[in-house]
């Protein structure tokens, strides 16, 4: 009779803690979107260009291999199948509308929330666990605003400007692989790429984008501030920001395709 | 001035506080003592409401501390100035811009100002040399003298120290026992020192506190500590070789 309660015991305890996690990570989140008007005052505006640069320019280099190289792979496993019918020419098509609507957001939230996230959760789990944090809160300096602040607005801003940029690249990745190995022509790829991509995917694909800077942000700050244990710790909630942004990602990106397009 | 009423903290069902009373008057040096996991840090968190009594009451100048609203707690923060046991500098800022980050934050003063005010403090600290240092490039007692220099860089009634000599060889841990010293008798700062280092709080304090298992184990001037008739404060004394004769003989003929 005990093993049964032990359990239920259990499984209610996880429930009230991931309940106190979303909770926190909610109010967190609220009180950054509310400072968010002072994201470029005084106070504030160098941490935010910093995250800004950080986020945008220092990860331009990942970003461009990957998303070169998904548009490569894309058109070179779509455009095998699509030669066995003759129908190659579309191959333009294809890149275009899995790169706008889906990948060029979803790679670009993996590899954000994989090098800026991780690094958001390491930096501010080592600040927890050597009581910089705590310094800030007995000096009455809002950690909300000081640090995830400008780090929303780096991510939110910036997840839309390098998704347009993955879904450039990777069309042309797709370009360099339908011309060079496809037999197909630049301006028949082109073409037929700005055919079918709306606009309608782009904004969804922007939106999505958007949805992925938040959930990133809102992760990695929240795990950063829970850190305990040193550096275990630190190297624990890192691990975990990247794991929950991943499946948050994962689960979000699947929920809003399924809004727009069912 | 700070005053604790029968304040209890548990983690877990063990009480790292247990119905503890005690006041710290203006003006004073009040050291806490104790072994590893007594509870020190933990109060001197409760003081500044990093962390918050299961029962119990803690008041500055009055005010119940642990009942304040937001507003009302950051009135009470601006009186306290803490030095915290890794100094807690934020490591992508030079040691002046981690100085002036309180003048930047909470006043709207010229940045020349700020300036002046921030070597003023380095100075009094003797780090004029190394304002544009970062944190790692110095050594744990510049550290230490760099977060305190924080600390009373907004010219705070109260400075905390949560072991301030923690960590740092015997010459430096004088060098900063005497700057605790002369925060007194130069700037008028009420003090709490949190350490385990009692040739330290002999040295610095006009009251020492023992705390052990939860409980307030002695409560008194050093004379009187260095007397005490307790147990556990007699074998604390003596496990840091601290006895009625040789150094400290004089002490315990007050």
């Amino acid at each position: 009779m005990q093993y049964p309660v032990r359990s239920a015991e259990r499984v209610g305890g996880q429930i009230i803690l991931l309940l106190h996690h979303t909770g926190h990570a909610m109010f967190m989140l609220m009180e950054a979107c509310w400072f968010v008007q002072f994201a470029f005052g005084k106070r504030s505006r160098h941490e935010t260009m910093t995250q800004l640069f950080v986020t945008g320019i220092k990860s331009l280099a990942v970003i461009s291999v990957v998303a070169l190289f998904t548009g490569m792979i894309l058109a070179l496993q779509t455009g095998l199948e699509l030669q066995r019918y003759g129908q190659e020419v579309y191959i333009g098509s294809a890149v275009s509308v899995s790169m706008i609507r889906e990948m060029g957001p979803f790679m670009t939230g993996l590899i954000i929330a994989a090098s800026v996230g991780s690094a958001i959760a390491a930096q501010l789990g080592t600040m927890t666990v050597s009581e910089e944090i705590a310094a800030l809160e007995v000096m009455s300096i809002n950690p909300n605003r000081f640090l995830v602040m400008p780090r929303l607005v780096a991510l939110t801003l910036m997840m839309p400007v390098l998704t347009v940029y993955t879904n450039i690249l990777g069309i042309l990745g797709g370009a360099i692989v339908g011309t060079t190995q496809l037999g197909v022509s630049v301006t028949s790829y082109m073409d037929n790429a700005m055919q079918f991509a709306t606009n309608k995917d782009l904004y969804v694909g922007l939106f999505k984008a958007f949805i992925f800077g938040i959930i990133i942000t809102t992760v990695a700050c929240h795990q950063g501030f829970m850190t305990t244990e040193g550096a275990v710790g630190v190297g624990k909630a890192t691990r975990r920001a990247v794991i929950i942004s991943f499946l948050v990602i994962l689960v979000v990106g699947y929920m809003v395709t399924r809004i727009f397009y069912l | 001035m700070i005053r604790f009423d029968k304040v209890t903290k548990a983690f877990g069902r063990k009480p790292v506080l247990d119905q503890v009373s005690f006041n710290v008057g203006e003006g004073e040096t009040f050291v806490i003592v104790g072994l590893s996991g007594a509870g020190k840090s933990v109060t001197l968190k409760h003081m500044i409401r990093l962390m918050l009594p299961d029962s119990g009451t803690i008041s500055i100048d009055g005010e119940a501390i642990n009942l304040l609203n937001q507003r009302a707690l950051r009135e009470v923060r601006s009186k306290f100035g803490v030095l915290f046991q890794s100094s807690a500098l934020l490591q992508w800022m030079t040691v002046r811009d981690n100085v002036a980050l309180p003048l930047r934050e909470h006043t709207k003063l010229p940045e020349e100002e700020i300036i002046r005010r921030v070597n003023e403090k380095l100075e009094l600290l003797s780090l004029s040399e190394d304002g544009d240092k970062f944190p790692s490039d110095i050594s744990g007692g510049m550290q230490k003298r760099a977060g305190l220099a924080r600390a009373i860089i907004m010219d705070p009634k109260i400075v905390l120290y949560d072991e301030p000599t923690s960590g740092l060889d015997p010459v430096t841990s004088r060098r900063i026992d005497a700057l605790i010293v002369n925060m007194r008798e130069h700037l008028g700062i009420t003090s709490v020192v949190v350490t385990h280092d009692l040739h330290s709080a002999l040295a610095i304090g006009s009251r020492i506190m023992m705390l052990h298992e939860g409980h307030i184990v002695e409560n008194a001037t050093p004379a009187e500590f260095i007397k005490s008739k307790n147990e556990t404060v007699q074998s604390f004394l003596e496990s840091q070789y601290i006895t009625k004769k040789g150094k400290w003989e004089e002490l315990s003929h007050e």
